[in-house]
Parts: C-alpha cells; sequence; structure tokens
C-alpha cells in the first residue's frame, strides 16, 4: 500500500463478502444463474469456520420416523422464545427439506441408514407432534457435517467457474450519497495492493463476532467483519444482546464439542455424579435448547457443585455410548477431547463449560436476505443493493435463542435466497451506473489513519481488555449492575482505539493491520452488544437477566436495533416481532411459557 | 551444472534474538522463519525466548510472540481446533498444524518453525498455495452423474458410504504433498499425495458416475505414477489419514481395467 492512490477497480453484478456456508451457496446459486459474481474472502473458503460446525443440519426428511416441517417450525419458534419472525421460520423450515436434498445431489457424504437415507440424529429442541416426543431431524456427516457441507459447496462453486478473490480483506461498504451501496473496498493481502469492487449488489457473509469474547468456540477470524461494515455505513444492528452459549466447550480450550454427543445418549453430571439436568427440563433433560442447558450448568457450579481442582466445570459423559457409536458416529470429537483436554471418550469423561459460541443478533434483512431499515412510516424499507446472510444477518429465525442445527441450515436456505433474489432483480451484465469521484473518500481515509496508526496501545492490548470486559459482564447471567459496569468499561475500550499502534508497516500480509481492522469492527458489536444487553429488562432466549428473571411479552415481545456512532454512542430503535406466518398451511404459534 | 547450493538471495542468514523478560520462569527458544518480501533482504531466523508456562499448543506460542512479543510476525490461523487447515507449518522438522501440535510432544530445547518446505514463500510461515489449489481444481472435484437426479436423496448404504471414510476429512492442508519428495522434484506434472486422495474420494463413491473418465485423467506417467510409495504423506497427515493407501488403490483400479 505504498501508493494507496492507485486503487483497482473490479466491476461484477454481485460481490459477496465472505467464503463460508452462506457465502459460497449464494456464490455458485448467482454463478449458476449467469449474473457475474466476485467472492471476496479473507481466508481460503474451506478455511472458513463453518467448517467447524459438527452436529448437523435439521430439515423434517422424515427418515428416521414421522415428522412435519411445521413441528420444525413450532421447535424453532420455541427455542427462539418467540422473538423469531415466525413468516421467516416458516419459510427457513419449509425450505429446509429441498435445501438438504439438494446439498446430498451435490455430493455431500452424509452418513447413512440402513435403506441408505441420510441419517438423523435428535438435538436439543427437537421435538415431534409440537413438543410431545424427541425428533431425529438433524442430518449428519459424523460429526463433520460442516467440513462435509463446506467442502461440498466450494466444489460446487468450482463446478460453476464463480470468481474468487482470495485472501483479499473487505475493510468497507461503499456507498453513494443517497445511501445505495455500490461495493465494497478490499485490500489484497498477497500483493499488499487496493480494490474497489462495484456491484449492483453487495451481499454480506461474513459470519459472527465470537471473537468479541474471550473464551469461544469461534475462529479467529470470527470478527463480524460484515456488522462492522454496517455499523459504519449508519445501519443498525438487530437483537445483539442475544449470545448464544453453548452447553459443552472444552474446559479451557474452548474447542467445541457437538450436541451431537447428547443426541446419541451423553449426558452431564456434575461433581456428585447426578445427572443434574433431569431438575431443570424434565422433559427433555440434556436435549434442552442451549440457553437452558447453560444456565442450568452455570447454576450446579454456583452452587458448588462443579468438578475439577476449582470446581469450576461440569463432567460430558459418553463412556457408556461404546467404541462403534463414537467410532462411528462421533470421531471428531474423540479426538478433540483427546488432544484438547487429555481425555479418552471411552473411558473418562469430557470436562466442559458454557462458551460463546452463536450471535443471534446481526444486519436485520427480510426473507430474501435484503438488508432493511426504517424509512419513514417504513420500518422494513429495503437498503438498496445491500444483502446480509447467515451468522452475519439476523432475519431473524433464531430469535433470543437458537436450536442446535438450525444454522448450518440457515446459510444454505437464506444463500440461496439471496440468489434467487438478485436473479429477479438484476439483469446479468447489465451497465454499472457511474460513482462520484469522491466516493471512496471515506473508506481511504480510514485505512490511511489505520495503516499508519502510531499511537500507544498495541492491537492486542486492546482486544484482550474488550474481550475480558465482554467475558466478564456480558456472560451468562447478567444484571444492571454488571451490564453497567460492563458498559462504561467497552465504551472506555472502545475510545482507546484512538490510541491504537500498528507496529507492522510491511505491504504483503501485513496481518497486524488485518487485525486492527478486525478489531475495529469487533468493537463496535462488542458495545452494541453491552449496551443491548443492558436495556432489555427482561429475560428471554439466551439473555438471562438476574434481576428481571421473567419474559416480559407486554413490553419486551420486539427486535432492539442498535446504532453505534463512530464515538462509540449507541442509539436505539425497536422492531415489531412477526407473528403472522407466510401462508396459511400453518398458523401462528401463540406465546406460551417455554418449558422442556 | 547443478547447483548444489541454495541461490545467494535464499540463504538464510541469522536474526533477531529477543530475550525473555527479567523474572520468566519456564523459558523456551523459538527458532523462527523470517522473510519480509518488502525489504528485499534475504530470510532470516529470529529466536525468540517465550516464557511458556502452561501455554497448550505451538499455535498459541506463535500467537503469544506475536500479541507481546513482536506483532509483524506473520502466518496463517483460523480454527484453532485442527479443522480449518490455515495453519500447517514445519515445526522441527515435521510438517504438522501447530494448532494441535502440544507443546509437552515437543523434545527438549529449541523450537525450529518454518514454512511448509519447498513452496513459494508469501512472507514469514505463509506459504502461496495458489498452485496446489489449481491441482485440486484440476480433478473436477465434484459429483458428476450423467442420470437425473431423483426427487429425494440418492440412496448409498453404510457399506459404501464406509468407503468413504479416512478420504472425505481432508482438510487441505498441503501437509502431505509438501512432505513429498516426489512432488519437491516435480511440483508442476506430479499431482501430490493431497490432491490424489481426493481424485479417490470421488472415484469410489458410489454416487459418482465418471469414475472411467476420472481414471484416464490420472493415468499419466507424472501425476499419477510419480509417487514412488515414500510414505512421507501418510506419516506426516496430521489428520491420520493415509494419501499413500488411496494412491496405491488409485494404481490397482488402473491395473483391474488393463487386465
Amino acid at each position: 500500500m505504498a501508493n494507496t492512490t492507485k486503487i483497482q477497480t473490479h466491476q461484477y453484478d454481485v460481490i459477496v463478502v465472505g467464503a463460508g456456508g452462506a457465502g459460497l451457496r449464494a456464490t455458485l446459486g448467482l454463478a449458476a444463474k449467469g449474473l457475474s459474481t466476485a467472492c471476496v474472502t479473507k481466508v481460503f473458503p474451506t478455511r472458513s469456520h463453518t467448517v467447524a460446525a459438527q452436529g448437523g443440519i435439521s430439515a423434517a426428511l422424515g427418515n428416521m420416523g414421522p415428522d412435519d416441517w411445521r413441528w420444525h417450525m413450532y421447535d424453532t419458534v420455541k427455542g427462539s422464545d418467540w422473538l423469531g419472525d415466525q413468516d421467516a421460520i416458516e419459510y427457513m423450515c419449509r425450505e429446509a427439506i429441498p435445501a438438504i436434498i439438494e446439498l446430498e445431489h451435490y455430493g455431500v457424504p452424509f452418513s447413512r441408514t440402513d435403506e441408505g437415507k441420510i441419517y438423523q440424529r435428535p438435538f436439543g429442541g427437537m421435538t415431534t407432534n409440537y413438543g410431545e416426543g424427541t425428533a431425529q431431524r438433524t442430518c449428519a456427516a459424523a460429526d463433520r457435517t460442516g467440513h462435509a457441507i463446506l467442502h461440498t459447496l466450494y466444489q460446487q462453486s468450482l463446478r460453476h467457474d464463480a470468481r474468487f478473490f482470495i485472501e483479499y480483506f473487505a475493510t468497507d461498504l461503499v456507498t453513494d450519497a443517497d445511501g445505495n451501496v455500490r461495493g465494497v473496498l478490499a485490500i489484497d493481502m498477497n500483493e499488499g495492493t487496493l480494490h474497489f469492487f462495484r456491484g449492483h449488489a453487495v451481499v454480506l457473509a461474513t459470519g459472527g463476532y465470537g471473537r468479541a469474547y474471550f473464551t469461544c468456540t469461534s475462529a479467529h477470524t470470527c470478527t463480524g467483519d460484515g456488522g462492522g461494515m454496517a455499523l459504519r455505513a449508519g445501519l443498525p444492528l438487530q437483537d445483539m444482546e442475544f449470545v448464544q452459549f453453548h452447553p459443552t466447550g472444552i474446559y479451557g480450550a474452548g474447542c467445541l464439542i457437538t450436541e451431537g454427543v447428547r443426541g446419541e445418549g451423553g449426558f452431564l453430571t456434575n461433581s456428585k455424579g447426578e445427572r443434574f439436568m433431569e431438575r431443570y427440563a424434565p422433559n427433555a433433560k440434556d436435549l434442552a435448547s442451549r440457553d437452558v442447558v447453560s444456565r442450568a450448568m452455570t447454576l450446579e457450579v454456583r452452587e458448588g457443585r462443579g468438578v475439577g481442582e476449582h470446581n469450576d466445570h461440569i463432567f460430558l459423559n459418553l463412556q457408556h455410548l461404546g467404541p462403534e457409536v463414537i467410532h462411528e458416529r462421533l470421531p471428531g470429537i474423540a479426538e478433540s477431547a483427546r488432544i484438547f483436554a487429555g481425555v479418552d471418550v471411552s473411558k473418562q469423561p469430557i470436562p466442559v463449560q458454557p462458551t460463546v459460541h452463536y450471535n443471534m443478533g446481526g444486519i436485520p434483512t427480510n426473507i430474501h436476505g435484503e438488508v432493511v431499515q426504517k424509512r419513514g412510516d417504513d420500518r422494513e424499507a429495503v437498503v438498496p443493493g445491500l444483502f446480509a446472510i447467515g451468522e452475519a444477518a439476523c432475519v431473524s429465525v433464531h430469535g433470543g435463542n437458537r436450536l442446535g442445527s438450525n444454522s448450518l441450515l440457515d446459510l444454505v436456505v437464506f444463500g440461496r435466497a439471496v440468489a434467487n433474489r438478485c436473479a429477479e432483480l438484476i439483469k446479468p451484465n447489465s451497465p454499472h451506473r457511474d460513482v462520484a469521484s469522491d466516493i471512496l473518500d471515506r473508506p481511504m481515509q480510514r485505512l490511511e489513519k489505520l495503516r499508519t496508526a502510531d499511537g500507544g496501545t498495541p492491537t492486542a492490548q486492546i482486544r484482550l481488555n474488550m474481550q475480558r470486559t465482554m467475558q466478564t459482564d456480558a456472560a451468562v447471567f447478567r444484571t444492571a449492575e454488571t451490564l453497567q459496569e460492563g458498559c462504561r468499561k467497552i465504551s472506555e475500550i472502545y475510545a482507546s482505539f484512538e490510541d491504537v499502534r500498528v507496529t507492522d508497516r510491511s505491504l504483503i500480509w501485513n496481518s497486524d493491520l488485518i487485525e486492527t481492522f478486525e478489531l475495529s469492527n469487533l468493537l463496535g458489536q462488542a458495545v452494541a452488544t453491552m449496551y443491548s444487553a443492558e436495556q432489555r429488562t427482561e429475560s428471554r432466549g439466551a439473555h438471562a437477566r438476574e434481576d428481571f428473571p421473567e419474559r416480559d411479552d407486554t413490553n419486551w415481545m420486539k427486535h432492539t436495533l442498535s446504532w453505534v456512532d463512530d464515538k462509540g454512542a449507541v442509539r436505539f430503535d425497536y422492531r415489531p416481532v412477526h407473528l403472522n406466518t407466510l401462508t396459511d398451511e400453518v398458523k401462528t404459534i401463540p406465546p406460551k411459557k417455554r418449558v422442556y | 551444472m547443478a547447483e548444489f547450493t541454495l541461490p545467494k538471495n535464499s540463504k538464510v542468514r541469522k536474526g533477531r534474538h529477543y530475550s525473555a523478560k527479567p523474572g520468566a520462569k519456564q523459558v523456551r527458544t523459538f527458532h523462527v522463519y523470517r522473510w519480509d518480501p518488502d525489504t528485499g533482504e534475504n530470510p532470516r531466523m529470529d529466536a525468540y525466548e517465550v516464557d511458556v508456562g502452561n501455554t497448550p499448543m505451538v499455535l498459541d506460542v506463535l500467537l503469544k510472540i506475536k500479541n507481546e512479543i513482536d506483532p509483524t510476525l506473520t502466518l496463517r490461523r483460523s480454527c484453532r481446533e485442527g479443522i480449518c487447515g490455515s495453519c500447517a507449518m514445519n515445526i522441527n522438522g515435521g510438517n504438522t498444524l501447530a494448532c494441535i501440535k502440544a507443546m509437552h510432544d515437543l523434545p527438549e530445547g529449541d523450537v525450529k518453525i518454518y514454512p511448509l518446505p519447498h513452496m513459494p514463500v508469501v512472507k514469514d510461515l505463509v506459504p502461496d498455495l495458489t498452485h496446489f489449489y489449481a491441482q485440486y481444481a484440476s480433478i473436477k472435484p465434484w459429483l458428476r452423474t450423467q442420470s437425473a437426479p431423483p426427487d429425494r436423496e440418492r440412496l448409498q448404504s453404510p457399506e459404501e458410504r464406509k468407503k468413504l471414510d479416512g478420504l472425505y476429512e481432508c482438510i487441505l492442508c498441503a501437509c502431505c504433498s509438501t512432505s513429498c519428495p516426489s512432488y519437491w522434484w516435480n511440483p508442476d506434472r506430479y499431482l501430490g499425495p493431497a490432491v490424489l486422495l481426493q481424485a479417490y474420494r470421488w472415484i469410489i463413491d458410489s454416487r459418482d458416475e465418471d469414475t472411467g473418465a476420472r481414471l484416464d485423467d490420472l493415468e499419466d506417467p507424472f501425476r499419477l505414477y510419480r509417487c514412488h510409495t515414500i510414505m512421507n504423506c501418510t506419516n506426516t497427515c496430521p489428520k491420520h489419514l493415509n494419501p499413500a493407501q488411496a494412491i496405491g488403490e488409485i494404481k490397482q483400479l488402473m491395473v483391474k481395467r488393463a487386465v
């Protein structure tokens, strides 16, 4: 970047940012529709964090017994603690069936039943007949389903000859004076050059921001880059207070142990050897939804029944499953447990603790993946030229708490929806409108500022401060006291970014600079998360307030919208939850108390 | 004339030495390959004395160096649990993933870290894998069928599915290919163990209908037959896969269809 005035311009119909499950499904769909498509990604596609998804992808295929997409929809609405939009959930659960068949036709190496069909396992919160029985709905490729799907989607992208820009880091959205999104600015890490990708549409498929926390199952690269870009473009993020803690991250390391372990019959025990989930969720027990199990584990530890030297974690038992089930269905986690906990799962339990795993919140969209914002009376006016999908987005299909195996589903369903929508809206290879000569000024100013940042605090130090604060003050259980303290601290840390120091001054593969961009994206979302949590005075889904333990549908059955300005000040608005369904094939699921 | 020494601009020089902070208790020295393309200088080995404490994995130590000692140290990393394949590098002479290489598995003494061998280096521990990925794309690694797909999933028995075990798990980290002497000598023409393992993954998939063409594409003195069963691939695979066996199976299928 010695010569930052030199910017290469590229023109495509659609620019996809990110090459995880959602980005790849969108990319290959767009390419198949004949739209010229560039996929800009900071990592080689198969390194995206979708690769780490283990347990499976849900769809009411009914391969293991009776099933119905309406039951799937019911479970998802209940799992969301009635914060999910029911029309979007209907769409996802109905589309799940053809989406999984499509994946199989693409070549995903699913595990099989004796009849040769896709194998499906039980998962948390997945029931039959509106909560009565246990559903086997989660389609699995052993415990490496994300890996199997991500590699297959990349292979399909090769087949459709999609154009990838690999190890290009997108720094900002490029918007015109009317608020239309016209492209993205990106750095080619391998060359150290700058690129303006112009498109009729930009699709943000950049994943979650798990790395705002100190301990998470998320990869180092899960830095919510799309959310950061949206905030800087003056757009709000939705439901940021809802952060999912996965019950079974490996103690200390944070690496994921799939819920599929409990789906296959594994269970949790405390220091007394008790299967404590029976007390918290008499019916679903260890297969209650994740927020419920994480809270139960936290309470067990708090009440002195944790295991280990410091009595601060819980055991996950699968010794009784036998070597055959472990070898065939759970080989990956057996390996992970050996490497990261030194445990032989056929003989010893795995030490686990609730670990940050998934962001229900994100960039608000409609069911076509179009980003929406309030304009006049229209609460869901489309932002021209901008789409968001996957964990980066908030459709909202997961509401206050996502069910396990619904995220891989979210990726492929809405990745496909975006491709279809763009094909409706954009004529292939249509000419690009002119852009103003100063359109890159703002993103370029920011880039220059960070590239030459020579303050007193290294990036890693600010990042650690942020992660520690989020870990302590936006945890499984929250109170006004911890959240107010958290708001004060996270605002200070946000302000300290003015003093950031980038040490590496090189052009090529300047990972110090890239990490600084990533930190900037994380900080905005950390602030949005903490402040959103502080203002929601109820408990719903993953947001558990000890000072407001009940759900409050009268005042809080609404989505939080939060803006964070460049000084870190937060502003709120709200959007009603869609209780309506999409078609008359299913009725609205009215709110009721959520028990498992 | 054969060249028996490295070209001048490739000679690795002694680099900087970063001493441990006073009071450090458990110091290990990490010698790390550094090369910055911007400067035009030769590569060097920097030495970092690190207070490792109970830092679990080699990747954690490298990130400790990057975060606390030298932010310019450059490497790829992402999942930190051995599934994304980003942090493949050469640690104490063996190719592996830094994120699952436990510190307690290393022998006593200094630790030497290089990028994956015999690949062009972009910077420090970041190799250029462009050619490796192009070779992967060249085998057309997707399900190829002539018949129209059924309304539901294609059926595959558990036995047929079992044949994919040990193959589909490949994470394309390139540890195996870059440990293979045959691949070192002929990377332009020999596909290397990772790509051949991927080729076999599709040949053996009961759903694929293009086995003949796949074998035709491999029937070549270089693409397939540069494998001389050296077995470095299988020995080094951090996922415990067996590319050498997959290559052997392809060779057998070639013989079977010839007789």
